[in-house]
């Protein structure tokens, strides 16, 4: 799909920031750029759409070499989606997602049915269509800025940390929603970032990047179990390689089975007797078949202790899980992220499988620390 | 007063439209001239300075000065003073076109070429009309300058209400003063309000309650 051969760009007093980069994107892969400020990350993927002229080398995609092609003809077959969001203020979301078509010469009603559906994509109600960007928050401008470049459904799309100005929470529900998105429309995607988490979160393939030349190019798996160097190791962080060591890598392994649990129906004097009894401060609260319908803690109990008497009438429904089989790299710093104290994990039915608690965790690092220290007296005797 | 608008009334409404009109035109020429030269000055910034440089200084010229200096040149009447005011047009409108369309944030316009734009459809599409609000401003100040200045116009016998202040001035008539500096002072007013009123309708809606932006 796309493909790098032999590209260089040195600008201007002889910075080499792009050194003789050669490198091939399957189509509908997921490729994430990443390396320190400086590295030519960016350099690189700009020149992808020419906005930067290559110094040598050239670049395909499709087998066509792009700089045969009209430069303003080429970028409006890519998506392009960049960090500051970049919505034009004077258009309404509407026109801002149709633009790309209507620079293509797209009839009106074609133009706008189109922004509508992409709208549906991201569950955003139609009335935004005809808002303007600064009524909307951070989170929704950089959806209307992925959809945008989706409008005129190029097959290649380029974005320079687009995610990077969010807060982490608004960060990570968009990434869940863009991977999602990515895996449905099969697009081709070069993803600029210097966040890892980022990275190995989303990313089909890592190409890890540094003075301008590639240092390591795989999957996530691959980075994080043999780091090439000493460098990419340093760039992955210890806390991370740890999270990927091979004999820990789904929930189900560390999670503990049986969470305590209450159904609905029980009182919340029953509630609290057998928080006592367990020693907890939440319970989690299912049915009789053991799906998961919400959790009930100390706070609401005390709370709702006067109004209320069955535990159904004050659960808590909003409750963040994950799905078995997630890799535990994800989990962990999610957790250590939102604060939570305890994830459930339930199946694709939302039945309580078990709970992943910051003990659990606590367990994992402990382990790794003496488990190591263990190994480096082992290999020292 | 009355005695004064009874006996002139008509006349003072024919030197109003001709005030009015002599400044008009040499605004409407400046917009048409200055709008484009700024808007092409962003793109050859090192051409930029050296043209503001210039119209600087012509600003600073008197304004009898250069109403005269066209006499030799265009001899006297409407024509020279239109030419004359519509150079003094230029600056604030060259310069506020200028700054407003070069303060169009970066990430818009590399958003824009990202995407596919060409440089004719960032200007119309994106710089233009952020720039608007300041564009505005420039025509305004330039209209509400230029109808003071245009009394200066019937020195070179252009017509308007300098005719009574000139006469005025030189028979001791304060009511010919008067009757000549009221209404081009209410005739600046009154213009100034209604570009204001334009300035909102042109300006997009999406900039209108957050100026930030531009």
């Amino acid at each position: 799909m796309l493909k790098f051969d032999h590209v260089s760009k040195v600008y201007k007093g002889g910075k080499k920031a792009v050194d003789d980069m050669n490198l091939e994107v399957e189509k509908g892969e997921f490729v994430c750029f990443i390396g320190p400020s400086g590295c030519g990350k960016t350099t690189t993927m700009k020149m992808i759409n020419r906005l930067i002229e290559p110094t040598d080398g050239s670049i395909y995609i499709n087998g066509e070499n792009i700089f045969d092609k009209n430069a303003v003809e080429l970028r409006r077959e890519i998506g392009y989606v960049i960090q500051q969001i970049g919505l034009f203020p004077h258009m309404t979301i509407r026109q801002n997602i149709a633009l790309v078509p209507k620079l293509l010469k797209w009839p009106e009603d074609k133009r706008f049915e189109r922004a509508e559906e992409l709208l549906k994509l991201v569950d955003m109600a139609p009335e935004y269509l005809d808002r303007y960007p600064h009524e909307l928050s951070g989170g929704q401008q950089q959806r209307i800025g992925v959809l945008r470049a989706l409008a005129a459904d190029p097959p290649l799309i380029l974005m320079d940390e687009p995610f990077g100005a969010l807060d982490p929470i608004t960060r990570d529900s968009l990434q869940e929603e863009f991977k999602k998105l990515q895996r449905s429309l099969g697009k081709t995607i070069v993803f600029v970032t210097h966040d890892m988490d980022e990275a190995i979160e989303l990313a089909d393939r890592i190409v890890i990047m540094r003075d301008g030349k590639l240092v390591q190019v795989g999957s996530p798996e691959e980075i994080l179990r043999e780091p090439a160097n000493e460098f990419v190791e340093e760039f992955i962080g210890k806390d991370r390689l740890v999270q990927a060591r091979p004999n820990i890598q789904t929930v189900e392994q560390i999670m503990n089975p049986n969470p305590a649990t209450i159904t609905e129906n029980k009182t919340l004097s029953e509630a609290i007797q057998l928080m006592k009894e367990k020693r907890v401060d939440s319970l989690l609260v299912v049915d009789n078949e053991r799906k998961l319908s919400g959790f009930i803690d100390i706070e609401i109990i005390d709370r709702f202790r006067k109004k209320a008497v069955q535990v159904g009438e004050v659960l808590e429904k909003d409750m963040y899980t994950v799905e078995e089989g997630t890799l535990l790299r994800d989990t962990i710093h999610r957790i250590l992220r939102r604060g939570t104290k305890y994830v459930p994990v339930v199946d694709k039915q939302q039945m309580l499988l078990g709970i992943v608690t910051r003990a659990n965790l606590a367990d994992i690092v402990y382990d790794t620390i003496w488990g190591e220290e263990e190994n480096l007296a082992a290999s020292e005797q | 007063m009355i005695q004064f608008l009874a006996n002139n009334g008509n006349e003072l409404l024919i030197k109003i439209w001709e005030h009015l009109y002599i400044s008009l035109i040499s605004v409407l020429l400046g917009v048409i001239i200055a709008v484009p030269l700024g808007i092409a000055l962003t793109r050859i910034p090192k051409a930029a300075g050296f043209i503001m440089g210039v119209v600087s200084i012509i600003q600073t010229f008197p304004s009898l000065a250069i109403l005269a200096f066209f006499i030799p040149i265009l001899g006297v009447g409407k024509v020279p003073a239109i030419v004359a005011l519509f150079v003094y047009s230029l600056l604030p409108i060259l310069r506020n076109t200028y700054t407003g369309v070069k303060g169009v944030n970066k990430n818009l316009l590399e958003a824009g070429r990202g995407m596919g734009m060409t440089s004719w459809e960032r200007i119309i599409h994106v710089e233009v009309p952020l720039a608007i609000p300041v564009i505005m401003a420039g025509i305004r100040l330039s209209t509400v300058y230029l109808i003071g200045w245009a009394t200066l116009a019937s020195f070179i016998g252009a017509g308007g209400l300098g005719d009574y202040i000139f006469n005025g001035l030189n028979l001791y008539r304060p009511d010919y003063i008067i009757a000549g500096a009221v209404p081009s002072t209410l005739l600046a007013l009154i213009v100034d309000f209604l570009l204001g009123r334009l300035e909102k309708r042109v300006t997009p809606k999406g900039i209108k309650t957050t100026p930030e932006v531009i």
